[in-house]
């Protein structure tokens, strides 16, 4: 920790310059930096002499635009980030291009900004950009907004230019619900209202730049806020389990009863990870931590772990403000890929409300109804997710209520999930009927395995009765489902009372019993589907049958192994006690062998798991085989 | 509460590295000794709770000041780390280099130190590499992103770069193409030493005054980096002399000069 106080590291904020092209953006955060004493030795003078040689006039705007083509163009392509200090605080200076087509280069510097500066030439007034930026600041959550009128030296710092600009955009920013904090005269080329108070504006009592930057305020951590903890990774450093994320909003701490979404399981926090840290104290908004739990639950990136009293909303259809970066426009029918925190889903837009211009707010009409958004549009849509996805309001918890869109390698849009009535925790219903625009006339295995997002295999458990198979078959089966993986499971009991009813336990019936039961799950296992199947089956040769019928990797058999004793003081059905007694014959374990495999693709010793971490243990298999998979260390 | 301004930068850092390791297969960290890399090396193993689970790649000119490789050789024993070492040794061999008056500086960065680089991550199939670039350092660094494509040919595409907003990241591209990871983006070089004095980061020594009251502030290749004038022995001092300091971070770096857009150009082509 630092040693005197004066000494302490200080506090940062985030600007954005944003405004039309050409209103002197640039140029003002030259002078800023002249005025304030920021700039690096030799600097100014440097690219006075660059000026002369290349026989232009000296720009302040060079400071910033780097690049050879924006000094040889005079405009900002790519935003760029630079700092100065006053005596609050440490201020980063995001300069954004006020060019409609680097759009994409101004979202990205505003998105990482605190508080905005915009910039209008006072002598061309409100411009196209002008408002689009204002837009796009609300949208991307910016609420801290100071607007200055450039080069008043243009209009003689006329009070009456001022006010009649002043006039202008404020109505424009209240059609859009945007409360300003100041309009300040400035002239950027002359220092103007700056750093100091400027005698060529003897009407202006309001403050300089400087000192409505001073004014902001640094945006605090959403620690009161519900707890939102998005899983980024799962770890598995020095045999322990650690799910890595940053608390997006409220705080976590050890004994803390979390709820994942969107499986749905529980579990409580047993620690809070740190590297070089002593303790296992809370964490808040804004922490990058790990934390390890009580009880192994199957858990991967994308989850978010919440409070069980507060859940996120978890459903497959959201209404959202979007706008678009993208060459391609965003188009109904076809597929995109979802980014909210760390889930990542297949997404489709489901209806268009309205179509923007943001520089006017002008509904756009197509000429034949089509229902797309182009670049640099803005709407208001719904948009629908393949599986369920936990998210919030953006105005209830901002780092949930907001998410980009990839189109193909790019991330083609952005937006923020509005309020709309949406129910808790339950799942939407109508989000399965909605797959069929996927499929193709002659269906491959490998279509099938890339609409499901797996291929189809068979799960075979043996095991003696009452050592745990059909415990963990049906946690597993609700496991996947809830994993968005289409799951069955063949249960033992179930198939002997219809499809196998004409057979008893002798082993020639024993054997045909696992031969049907094998075709079946091929069949199912050949339509996509993970074939859960939990049998005594107790004939090695009977399993190995199975097996050849099955493709290479298709047969997972699980050994569901615990000790006799243990089955029979489970006993969950009584077939023990009534195998002892004489009234059940060829009782396997009893009157009848088990043989165990040899080489079991998973062994679950269940005198020592729980079933969740027998699950667990089945998950981490089955993701293994799984190309598209988390990554597990 | 508003968290301290150094615990923000780490924590957003962490996020970085989380999300790299977790998306790139073949991920590498380029580690140059300096006072960066070695911040970042210290970020990685607070991301990954005391491991560094991918290899670092020393680009190797062999123009280093040669405490550089021993400080170097000295960490990979003590932490533990997988080193990969790049080196040019067709140009070293042939001589072609700048201390030989056989090229331009900027040539020789471009052969010894990007062209390698170029070599040891198309031979170990890297896709992610983890960079300590800051946007403060120099003006083309300050319009990078977190996630930065390079092409094929490793190539910058200044002027089309992916749009970055709320933590979500590049992190699709076509195949050959490789991404820049830059977790350091956001700190200034006075937030890395307050760093170091915080977490007690070991630091290789260059950095501090010795006896003729020289200390280098960015250290590199011995033919083209200098000392600059101070008297700063501690992480303290120096933490005070950049307080009051209006001299730029490079200003001792002579690759940078050559001309207006020396060092646009060399990065444009994939130096780091």
């Amino acid at each position: 920790m630092s040693a005197a106080i004066s000494m302490a590291p200080t506090e940062q904020l985030k600007i954005v310059i944003v405004g039309h092209v050409d209103h002197g953006k640039s140029t003002f955060v030259g002078r800023l930096f002249h005025d304030t004493g920021s700039l690096p030795e030799g600097k100014l003078e440097q690219l006075q002499h660059i000026a002369e040689r290349r026989g232009v006039p000296f720009e302040w705007a060079n400071l910033m635009d780097a690049l050879q083509s924006e000094r040889d163009q005079n405009i900002t392509i790519d935003t760029a980030q630079i700092w100065f200090q006053t005596q609050k605080r440490q201020y980063v200076i995001i300069d954004a291009p006020g060019h409609k087509e680097f759009l994409k280069n101004m979202v990205t510097g505003a998105a990482n900004a605190e508080a905005a500066l915009l910039v209008i030439d006072a002598h061309e007034g409100v411009q196209e950009n002008s408002r689009r930026h204002g837009y796009l600041l609300n949208l991307l959550g910016i609420r801290q907004i100071a607007v200055l009128v450039n080069k008043m030296d243009l209009e003689d710092y006329s009070q009456a230019r001022f006010q009649h600009v002043e006039t202008e955009y404020r109505a424009w920013l209240k059609s859009i619900h945007v409360e300003p904090k100041v309009f300040i005269p400035i002239a950027a080329k002359q220092g103007d209202n700056i750093a100091s108070r400027s005698a060529h504006t003897p009407w202006w009592t309001g403050p300089t730049v400087l000192e409505t930057l001073d004014d902001f305020r640094v945006s605090e951590p959403p620690d009161g806020q519900p707890l939102r903890f998005p899983i980024q990774d799962v770890y598995r450093f020095d045999d322990r389990r650690i799910l890595a994320g940053r608390v997006e909003s409220g705080t976590i701490q050890v004994g803390d009863k979390l709820i994942f979404h969107p499986s749905n399981k529980t579990s409580s926090v047993k620690s809070i990870e740190r590297w070089n840290v002593v303790g296992t104290a809370p964490a808040g908004a804004g922490e990058s931590i790990g934390i390890t739990l009580t009880e192994q639950i199957f858990v991967e990136r994308g989850a978010i772990a919440a409070h069980e009293t507060a859940p996120p909303y978890e459903l497959t259809k959201f209404k959202a403000r979007l706008f678009w970066l993208g060459r391609q426009p965003l188009q109904q029918g076809r597929s995109y890929k979802l980014k909210l925190a760390t889930q990542e889903a297949e997404v489709a837009l489901d209806a268009l409300d309205r179509v923007l211009d943001a520089s006017t707010l002008q509904v756009i009409q197509r000429p034949n109804g089509e229902a797309l958004v182009a670049r640099h549009e803005v709407a208001e849509l719904t948009l629908r997710t393949k599986r369920p996805i936990a998210f919030d309001a953006v105005s209830e918890i901002i780092p949930t209520g907001r998410f980009v869109i990839v189109d193909g390698f790019d991330v083609a849009g952005g937006g923020i999930i509005v309020d709309d009535n949406y129910p808790r925790r339950t799942a939407d219903s109508l989000h399965k009927s909605h797959d069929i625009y996927w499929s193709h006339g002659k269906v491959t295995t490998a279509q099938r395995a890339g609409r499901n997002s797996h291929a189809g295999c068979v799960v075979w458990f043996t095991g003696l009765s009452g050592s745990g198979k059909s415990t963990i078959s049906t946690e597993l089966e609700r496991e996947l489902f809830n994993l968005g993986k289409h799951a069955y499971v063949l249960d033992g009991d179930n198939i002997r009372h219809g499809l196998n009813s004409d057979l008893g336990f002798s082993p020639k019936d024993r054997k045909e019993n696992i031969r049907r039961i094998g075709e079946v799950a091929k069949l199912f296992a050949d339509a996509g589907l993970i074939c859960i199947t939990a049998f005594i089956s107790p004939y090695r040769g009977d399993r190995d049958l199975v097996r050849q019928m099955l493709g290479p990797g298709q047969f997972i058999e699980v050994f569901v192994n615990a000790p006799m004793d243990l089955c029979e003081r489970r006993d969950p059905k009584g077939l023990y006690a009534k195998a002892k007694a004489g009234q059940i014959k060829e009782f396997t374990g009893i009157s009848a062998p088990y043989e165990a495999p040899e080489k079991p693709e998973i062994e679950l010793r269940t005198d020592r798991l729980s079933v969740a971490e027998s699950v667990t243990t089945i998950l981490e298999y089955l993701n293994v085989l799984d190309t598209s998979g988390a990554v597990m260390i | 509460m508003p968290m301290d301004p150094l615990s923000k930068l780490e924590n957003q850092s962490i996020y970085i590295f989380r999300e790299a390791f977790n998306k790139f297969e073949h991920l590498a960290m380029l580690w140059s000794i300096g006072k960066d890399s070695t911040v970042l090396l210290w970020l990685a193993r607070k991301a990954f709770f005391g491991h560094v689970p991918f290899p670092l790649v020393h680009v190797d000119t062999t123009y280093k000041i040669p405490s550089m490789i021993e400080y170097r050789d000295q960490l990979v024993r003590e932490w533990k780390l997988e080193l990969v070492v790049g080196k040019n040794e067709e140009v070293l061999r042939a001589g072609r280099t700048f201390p030989n008056g056989q090229a331009t500086r900027v040539e020789c960065c471009g052969t010894l130190k990007k062209d390698a680089l170029k070599a040891v991550l198309d031979k170990h199939h890297f896709n992610g590499v983890i960079v300590g670039v800051r946007r403060d350092e120099e003006p083309t660094r300050a319009k990078e992103r977190y996630f930065s494509p390079r092409d094929k040919n490793m190539e910058w595409n200044v002027a089309d770069q992916p749009p970055e907003l709320w933590d979500q990241f590049k992190t699709d591209f076509e195949k050959g193409a490789h991404i820049r990871i830059h977790p350091l983006l956001h700190w200034t070089e006075l937030n890395i030493w307050e760093y170091i004095e915080r977490e007690n980061i070991p630091i290789i020594p260059l950095y501090f005054a010795n006896g003729q009251g020289e200390r280098y502030r960015s250290i590199g290749c011995f033919p083209c980096t200098f000392p600059i004038k101070s008297n700063a022995r501690t992480v303290r001092e120096i933490i005070e002399e950049l307080r009051h300091t209006n001299t730029p971070e490079r200003a001792g770096r002579a690759q940078d000069k050559e001309s207006e857009d020396a060092f646009e150009k060399l990065r444009r082509d994939g130096y780091m």
